[in-house]
């Protein structure tokens, strides 16, 4: 194996080498100067642009036809479809821009291919056509931006007060999830308190804590909206929900969120992408170290009553570890108090 | 440097003799040389040693994407203990490889091996003037960036590997050892590099500042400069201005990593252990590092829009269409780099009335760059149009610029960015925009002033060769990762078979497809290298002018000895790029013949330019 890439090498540096001196010699007996325009190799230069810009064209629209499905997620949130939208009208305006410039390109490469007998048209500069050409980029940019601030500040203004809080933690390489409870009211959590079993450091003396529970797999309810209040408990991690079309990083010392409202359970993907081991899952999607390509987390979308009844069987976390409540409320009831002032 | 005064005539003429007549020892002409050219060569060929570790860095990486379940154990005499008892890549080496390839390509190629080689090469020879402002820190400027390319490369043998948390080096993980080996001594000595190359970059970009505003040949106005030269001074300004933030973003990385400050540290709780630092903010960093990291970006790609504005306008026999919009946008592309750093951030966890703010601002750095895509366009129009490897590459950079500058597009525009994010859509898009499309530029800047650096021509085949293999090689490697962008892939994934379940199977193939279009693209370079090696020894001489080119380098002598002109510096008469002008006989008139000597051409608009 390695020898034959080694004669495959070889081989290839001596075409090289015959081809430049081959090339030279010939241009020396030909008496031709390098800059000499006259070259058969311009129009050449000149098809092979036009040529190579439409086998790309017929490539392109290929492909993105044929692998549609392919590369376009389903969408599973409410505002995935307006956020789509917008992309997608991108994409036809720059699809467009794209296609007509390169036409125009490669074809005056190919029209106005050297010729000995024809003159350049002095042209240095024309104004009108210059503000026409700045301002209707303009005018096109004001719309798209202002359609997507618009889009903007809806998806990222403050959740509705029904939502579902659930906090989500990172840490090289897995996500935690902490749910409030009956209380509906997250418990203080200290970055301090964290140990291998008590994961995200939750604080036991605030009593708001103790119905909290951390389930193994995310729950969500479809058609109501989910608050995630995301930590990071190492290094900066980011929360990517790509069917929902939304992300948010996850950075220590600085508490984030995101809100969104599912709107296909985990069910429905399944029947939709014909895949019956589909799940919804959180990609973590900020380089955080060695095993960041496998950190990710199970999230589950489920009738709304499904997952009321889901939540109501969860044990809260000290229901499941006695133990270290116990020794908890022993040792840091003192030491927590100072912590927390 | 005695020659600093050449705007009037008879001091020009005390130093005629004095310029050509020493022999220079070994170590002054090639190795502490104080010639701009001599300098511009070392950054060129320090450039392409970088740029062939850094291709063959992703050529590697590429391989782990592409074809995951190869067996690389025949490489371990090269690449040693990087490899897994399974012979594959291991997975922090991979990071470690994304990171130095990003390094690499950004700083040491794009910005030492382009703006180092092209902003030293033609700033004196454009202008008119003998050298650099300052020969001394001019050659510091070189040995700066030579000591940090040395303490990066030792970086890449160190125990623990090089630098591995991205080329952003975002704290905490390039704060914390314990997060990942690559932020033991490779951190450290990435960052001690950075600021030797910072400390380089200074020194570079004041010369050249001051070699352009003060240097100029009588008769060179602001407004008579090829775009070249504005290329460069914009280029040189927002080096000035922003690598200096960088340093602090650096320095106060260091004083976190090493001496227990919490600048960027906050509650943190990593290798079973909390530790103490608090109040310190992870997005501070990110603030500082774009403040650099955006006008970097335009310091990679300006220099390149400079380069072939000279050659679509000479190689296109027309003067460049819309000079001083061209400028303008320049200045204007240079103003708006400084304040759209945060379009980087928008899903960082800044609030979100700044992304707002920052989709404006990047939206609004479209309109100068679309107007100098059109004006490209509009050169072209009607032109006689000559394809050298350099036209060729000048137009295969206008072709990235338009296809890589429309998908920003998407990615400026905050709502769309937030599923775009940290994809592979983003890496198709900088990678064409900035990547590519700047290499093209390098790639067209050697092309064309070969013949003015060694005195000889490369060889047109080979560079046509070159130039269509690298083309469309380029394209299939980074169009398809818009896709697999779209599909919602991320970047710095060291595999994706742990990726969603039932997505694994979707871009196998596609990757593969890409990866083996990098490693010929990557491999197609070698005949560019040969060429260019083998012509500094053996091409064909030069004439004095091949392009049939304006621009008053062309009047040096075919191997312009140190002070450039044996003569007299030219006066120059008039703007770089009366090409084809009616009534002339010949299609180009030198920027150092005077209006009297051509009646029969001149314009009334003539004094204006």
């Amino acid at each position: 194996m390695n020898l034959i890439i080694g004669i495959i090498l070889l081989l290839s540096l001596a075409v090289v080498f015959l081809i430049f001196r081959s090339t030279e010699i010939l241009s020396v007996a030909k008496k031709k100067i390098e800059t000499s325009f006259e070259d058969s190799n311009n129009t050449n230069n000149a098809i092979l642009g036009v040529v190579f810009m439409f086998v790309s064209f017929a490539v392109i629209f290929w492909y993105s036809y044929d692998q549609f499905e392919n590369y376009f997620l389903p969408m599973a949130s409410k505002h995935a479809p307006e956020v789509e939208l917008l992309f997608w009208v991108t994409m036809a305006v720059t699809f467009t821009v794209f296609i007509v410039t390169q036409i125009i390109m490669f074809y005056f490469g190919y029209r106005y291919r050297y010729k000995k007998e024809r003159k350049a048209y002095f042209y240095p500069e024309n104004h009108k056509l210059e503000i026409v050409w700045t301002v209707i980029p303009a005018i096109v940019l004001v719309g798209l931006i202002g359609w997507g601030l618009v889009k903007w500040n809806n998806i990222m203004g403050p959740a509705p007060k029904d939502a579902e809080v659930i906090e989500i933690v990172g840490y090289q390489f897995a996500w935690a999830s902490r749910y409030p409870g009956p209380d509906n009211e997250l418990g203080n959590a200290n970055y301090k308190l964290i140990d291998v079993e008590n994961i995200v450091g939750i604080d036991f003396t605030d009593s708001s804590s103790l119905d909290d529970f951390m389930p193994r797999e995310i729950h969500i309810p479809k058609g109501k909206p989910v608050l995630f209040k995301i930590k990071a408990r190492d290094v900066i991690h980011s929360v990517y929900l790509p069917y929902m079309r939304s992300q948010m990083n996850a950075v220590p010392g600085m508490p984030t969120q995101m809100w969104f409202i599912p709107t296909k359970t985990t069910a429905e993907m399944r029947e939709e992408t014909g895949n019956e081991n589909f799940n919804f899952e959180i990609v973590c999607n900020k380089i955080c170290g060695r095993a960041h390509f496998s950190m990710k987390h199970t999230v589950i979308v489920e009738e709304e009553w499904e997952y009321i009844k889901w939540k109501n069987e969860q044990k809260s976390w000290i229901e499941k570890n006695p133990d270290y409540y116990a020794d908890f409320i022993k040792n840091n009831s003192t030491d927590v108090a100072t912590l927390n002032d | 440097m005695e020659i600093t005064k050449t705007s009037t005539k008879p001091k020009v003429q005390e130093h005629d003799h004095h310029d050509d007549h020493h022999e220079q020892s070994f170590i002054t002409k090639y190795i502490f040389s104080e010639d701009h050219k001599m300098i511009a060569k070392q950054f060129l060929i320090t450039g392409i040693f970088w740029a062939i570790i850094g291709g063959a860095m992703s050529s590697l990486f590429r391989i782990q994407l592409g074809f995951p379940d190869m067996d690389l154990t025949a490489l371990s005499p090269i690449i040693g203990n990087w490899l897994t008892p399974q012979g594959k890549i291991d997975p922090e080496v991979y990071l470690a490889l994304i990171t130095m390839h990003g390094t690499i390509m950004v700083f040491f190629v794009l910005t030492a091996g382009l703006s180092g080689t092209f902003s030293n090469f033609l700033i004196p020879l454009q202008i008119g003037a003998r050298d650099m402002a300052s020969g001394f820190l001019n050659m510091l400027s070189y040995w700066f960036f030579f000591l940090s390319s040395i303490v990066m490369f030792i970086s890449i043998f160190v125990e623990g590997g090089p630098a591995s948390g991205g080329w952003t080096i975002y704290p905490p993980l390039s704060a914390l050892p314990q997060a990942v080996s690559g932020s033991g001594m490779g951190m450290t000595l990435w960052l001690v590099s950075m600021a030797l190359f910072i400390v380089s970059a200074l020194l570079g970009a004041l010369n050249y500042i001051t070699t352009v505003i003060n240097l100029r040949t009588e008769g060179m106005t602001f407004f008579r400069m090829p775009l070249t030269i504005w290329a460069f001074l914009v280029t040189a300004i927002l080096g000035v201005l922003s690598f200096p933030v960088l340093l602090s973003a650096a320095l106060l990385l260091i004083m976190d990593r090493s001496f227990g400050t919490s600048f960027y540290l906050s509650d943190i709780y990593i290798a079973g252990e909390a530790l103490s630092n608090q109040g310190g903010s992870a997005i501070l960093f990110q603030h500082l590092f774009w403040f650099l990291g955006h006008p970097e970006v335009y310091i990679v790609i300006l220099p390149s829009l400079g380069i072939t504005s000279e050659i679509i306008a000479t190689c296109s026999r027309k003067p460049i269409f819309g000079y001083r919009a061209m400028v303008y946008s320049i200045f204007g592309i240079g103003v708006l780099s400084f304040v759209v750093w945060a379009h980087h951030m928008f899903i960082s966890g800044m609030n979100p009335f700044l992304g707002s703010v920052f989709t404006i601002l990047t939206l609004i750095i479209a309109v100068p760059s679309a107007v100098k895509a059109f004006n490209y366009i509009a050169t072209l129009w009607r032109g006689n149009i000559v394809f050298t490897p350099a036209m060729l590459f000048s137009i295969g950079l206008v072709s990235f610029f338009i296809s890589g500058g429309l998908t920003g597009l998407f990615l400026g525009n905050s709502v769309v960015d937030i599923n775009l994010h940290d994809t592979y859509f983003v890496v198709a898009h900088f990678h064409i925009v900035m990547g590519s499309a700047s290499f093209f530029g390098l790639f067209a800047g050697v092309y064309h002033w070969f013949p003015k650096m060694f005195g000889r021509m490369m060889n047109r085949t080979l560079g046509y060769v070159h130039f269509w293999v690298t083309f469309i090689g380029a394209y299939l490697v980074f169009f398809p990762l818009h896709y697999i962008g779209i599909a919602g892939f991320p970047r710095r994934y060291y595999s994706f078979t742990n990726f969603e379940t039932g997505r694994i199977e979707s871009f196998i193939d596609l990757n593969t497809f890409v990866s083996f279009a990098a490693i010929i693209t990557f491999a197609v370079q070698f005949l560019f290298l040969f060429n260019f090696f083998y012509s500094i020894y053996r091409g064909r001489r030069a004439p004095k002018n091949p392009w049939n080119s304006n621009t008053i380098e062309w009047t040096t002598p075919v191997e312009p000895g140190h002070g450039n002109w044996p003569g007299a510096i030219p006066k120059v008469e008039r703007w770089p790029y009366d090409y084809s002008k009616p009534g002339s006989e010949k299609d180009f008139i030198p920027q150092d013949v005077p209006l009297s000597k051509t009646p029969e051409s001149n314009m009334p608009d003539d004094s204006s330019r």
